[in-house]
């Protein structure tokens, strides 16, 4: 099958200023992908390059066989691309149920209120919330509005940077939980993320980074049973 | 025009120039170095001319003292009374982000302007005060008079301008330009950046006093009209931007330029048909609001970029997005 | 006692609301202004100037009432802010926003210089003679002016809340206020955001010049007289903050009448000269004791 995301020999940066330096990753619809490496790696670069948010100096990517390195941010979200950004990843002083709306804005679904259905069975917690401002809420129901409100676009990549980052050990399962759920209703996941032991065991595959270059990549599991990536990036213990 | 009458010219030319060179000066230090935005120039400027002309007139009984102290006393005043103005407006506004500032700055000129026009006691309000005295009045008489004000004038200027380079050069110009150019890193190493701004805001507000002041020796008149905003603080932040903020040779060389080109259009003004000529000025505003937005957009280095690598407020380079 | 007190209501109260109601429409666009695009917008009491005098040509051209011909003013504030954003604010985009401050200072002074051109410097009228007040009960003694600045603004308060929450802009609006990054991300149309600030701050801004010109006249200086009330009326109400503007203008127009009243003694509580000092000194007071305004707004 051909991948949906297709990025190859990507060099790009702030300003001129290479970060990321001839990466290249694929990503197959369906596919959980992680992204993994120590801090300072370009983790997140990757992830804002599909997402027109550096500058790009060299390099191509390609969404479903179209080349999108030259598109504005703004029409990514008509392709299909949906991103959740690590932190602000909410408007606080509008209410969830507008939160949700504001992901339709950009790309119309077909059928808005089954969309909204949806989301909100993935997201129960939501539903009695709907009328309060996303600023009021706690720090795990803002990740659920971020990623409902990337949902309502009905995408078919969503891109995660770092979904539980600043997350009570509770919520962090939830998302794992939620993130499966998410590719169950065929959405293809692109991610970064820091708790890389708990992530691996839900990706489908994993790219290490280090120093802004591909340095391994793998499925999860063998990633998880190679000494010398455990030793170096997922903190030396045996997996449990 | 004939050769004395033309070399006169010249001389208020350039003592009016030398005046507003000291302003620029001022706002340098304030933006320049600082960051500050100042919008409220007329208002410190006013400030420093009403102090000098009520210490130094004649006694008057439409007016608060008239008190004959010699002229360089109510110079020292105005820049302490000016500079004092400075410190309580930048005091409120100097933790905020800048367009504050500029709203605060902006307001209490507008406030002194009614104080100076509501407070006859004070100032005899619109009727103005006269018999100011210029520096030397017992020596000289007539236009020789005029000579020896630009000599004094340019004298301030100078000595100003020392100053300046002396501070920009100097520790505490130092800091003050990493404050500026990175204000968390200077944070970061300790520094007290927001005692370092209100010294800026400061002292460029004490030099905006002194050049208050001597344009009311000059004129040896001094009301409310003389402190008009646009004249006073949109032409000065002209005169920095085209000249090179951070650049105290560019804020003279940019004071006296575009004092050039306001004088200039004056003289074709005059020959205008008389319909047009009374609308003159107002095509002069709007030549000069023009002259700013593509200084602005096409200079902003001005004449004479800051000497320092990279022009600090230019975040062209560093633009985050692609 | 009765009689002081329909003073109090006819001479004070009345006239505070109306005048509350040009603060608080000037003050809704700058505080959209500062919110969306981010700096504090200098030129917007010069684009009420603007809607006055768009508004008196066609009262000219037409003999309509002001009210009437009032959407040609409107029609005309909009172009003129279009134009400068495109001109003059949006190739300063990507520099710290005080460039874009600096800019809208030489836009207000080119939209001044341009009026003068254009209308010259003498006042103008709207409507010559007296107009006759609306007497209630045998009291209440209104004129009609103040009565149309009071509707206009209840009638501004009700169609810009609904625009602000029910509509798609007026929501897009208020996402790329809160965050504007995450608005990008959410592929949110910023630029066309920006031009519906622009068209509504300029359509309130106009209307509020006409009002402001019913109630006196019309000069040059009419809109840049009037931008520290609302500068001040904008933070009172919380940056960012529509409504927070729309009441932040009343607040400010109340206290600047009611200051000239007679609280205490026979004398005015402050010297009618310095009554827009008023509306400075609530500024000055927020910005050291509460810079996020009442309604919580966002603090730059």
């Amino acid at each position: 099958m051909s991948p949906l995301l297709a990025i190859d020999g990507l060099t790009a940066g702030y300003g001129g200023l290479p970060i990321i330096d001839n990466i290249g990753l694929n990503v197959a619809p369906g596919e959980i992908i992680l992204i993994i490496g120590p801090n300072g790696a370009g983790k997140s670069t990757v992830l804002k390059s599909v997402f027109a948010l550096t500058s790009i100096i060299a390099g191509s990517i390609r969404f479903a066989d179209s080349e999108i390195s030259r598109l504005a941010t703004q029409k990514l979200v008509p392709m299909g691309i949906a991103a959740v950004p690590q932190t602000r990843n909410i408007f606080p002083s509008l209410t969830v149920s507008e939160n949700l709306d504001i992901g339709t804005y950009a790309a119309p679904p077909r059928n808005r209120a089954e969309v909204e259905e949806k989301v909100l069975t993935l997201f129960p917690d939501l539903k009695a919330k709907l009328n309060q401002p996303a600023g009021e809420l706690s720090g795990g129901q803002r990740q659920m509005v971020t990623l409902g409100r990337a949902l309502m676009s009905e995408p078919r990549l969503l891109l995660l940077d770092e979904p539980t980052a600043g997350l009570s050990p509770a919520y962090l399962e939830r998302i794992f939980d939620l993130i499966l759920d998410i590719r169950k209703a065929g959405i293809t996941i692109l991610m970064v993320e820091q708790n890389a032991r708990q992530a691996l065991s839900i990706a489908d595959r994993a790219y290490v980074l280090v120093n802004g270059r591909n340095f391994a990549s793998d499925t999860g599991a063998n990633l998880l049973a190679n000494d010398e990536i455990r030793r170096s990036f997922l903190g030396g213990t045996r997996p449990s | 025009m004939d050769p004395v009458g033309l070399f006169f010219y010249l001389v208020a030319f350039l003592i009016f120039g030398g005046i507003y060179a000291i302003l620029c000066l001022a706002l340098n230090v304030q933006w320049g170095y600082g960051g500050l935005f100042n919008a409220g120039i007329a208002g410190f400027f006013a400030v420093g001319a009403y102090t000098s002309a009520l210490l130094t007139a004649a006694p008057a009984q439409t007016h608060l003292g008239g008190y004959e102290l010699p002229v360089p006393v109510g110079i020292l005043a105005a820049a302490v009374t000016a500079g004092l103005t400075g410190w309580a407006v930048a005091k409120i506004c100097i933790r905020l982000k800048s367009d504050y500032l500029a709203m605060a700055s902006i307001g209490i000129a507008e406030i002194l302007r009614m104080v100076i026009v509501n407070e006859d006691w004070l100032t005899n309000g619109s009727l103005g005060i006269t018999n100011i005295p210029r520096p030397f009045d017992g020596f000289v008489q007539g236009r020789a008079a005029d000579i020896l004000f630009l000599l004094v004038v340019w004298a301030v200027v100078i000595i100003v301008y020392l100053i300046c380079n002396r501070l920009y050069d100097s520790p505490w110009g130092r800091t003050l330009r990493a404050v500026r150019d990175n204000e968390d890193a200077a944070r970061a190493v300790g520094k007290d950046v927001d005692a370092f701004r209100l010294q800026t805001f400061v002292i460029g507000a004490a030099l905006m006093g002194v050049a208050g002041a001597l344009s009311a020796h000059y004129f040896r008149f001094l009301s409310p009209e003389a402190t008009e905003p646009l004249l006073i603080t949109f032409l000065v932040w002209v005169m920095l931007m085209a000249g090179g903020s951070g650049n105290n040779k560019g804020a003279i060389v940019g004071a006296l330029s575009v004092w050039a080109i306001w004088s200039m259009t004056e003289i074709f003004a005059n020959r205008l048909p008389a319909e047009f000529a009374t609308r003159s000025s107002y095509i002069r505003m709007l030549l000069i609001g023009l002259l700013l937005q593509f200084v602005l957009q096409r200079y902003r280095s001005g004449l004479l970029p800051e000497r320092s690598p990279g022009n600090a407020f230019d975040k062209d380079t560093d633009k985050t997005n692609g | 006692m009765e009689s002081l007190m329909m003073e109090f209501i006819n001479f004070y109260l009345i006239p505070g609301l109306a005048l509350g109601s040009v603060y608080a429409l000037g003050a809704i666009g700058i505080s959209m202004i500062f919110g969306i695009l981010r700096f504090a917008h200098f030129a917007h009491g010069d684009v009420m100037t603007l809607g006055a005098y768009g508004t008196l040509t066609a009262v000219w051209m037409s003999g309509l009432h002001p009210l009437l011909a009032l959407p040609a003013g409107i029609a005309f504030a909009i172009l003129a802010a279009l134009a400068v954003d495109k001109v003059f604010y949006k190739p300063l985009r990507d520099l710290p926003t005080i460039y874009t401050v600096i800019a809208s200072f030489g836009v207000a002074l080119i939209f001044r210089s341009l009026v003068q051109l254009i209308w010259g410097t003498q006042n103008e009228v709207f409507i010559r003679g007296v107009q006759k007040p609306i007497v209630l009960f045998d009291l209440i003694r209104v004129s009609v002016l103040h009565l149309e600045s009071i509707a206009v603004i209840v009638l501004a308060a009700i169609a810009l809340h609904y625009f602000l929450t029910r509509t798609r802009t007026g929501r897009s609006m208020r996402a790329v206020s809160d965050n504007p990054e995450l608005a990008r991300v959410a592929g949110l149309d910023t630029e066309k955001v920006v031009r519906s600030t622009w068209i509504i701050g300029a359509s309130l801004a106009a209307i509020a010049g006409v009002l402001s010109g019913l109630d006196t006249n019309i000069h040059p200086n009419l809109g840049w007289n009037l931008i520290l009330p609302m500068f001040a009326a904008a933070i009172l109400g919380g940056i960012g903050k529509p409504m927070g503007a729309l009441l932040g203008g009343m607040v400010i127009g109340l206290i600047e009448e009611l200051s000239s009243y007679t609280w205490f003694t026979d004398e005015p509580l402050i010297n009618p000269g310095y009554k827009t000092a008023t509306a400075f000194l609530i500024m000055v007071i927020l910005l050291i004791f509460r810079p996020q305004g009442l309604l919580k707004g966002r603090l730059f």
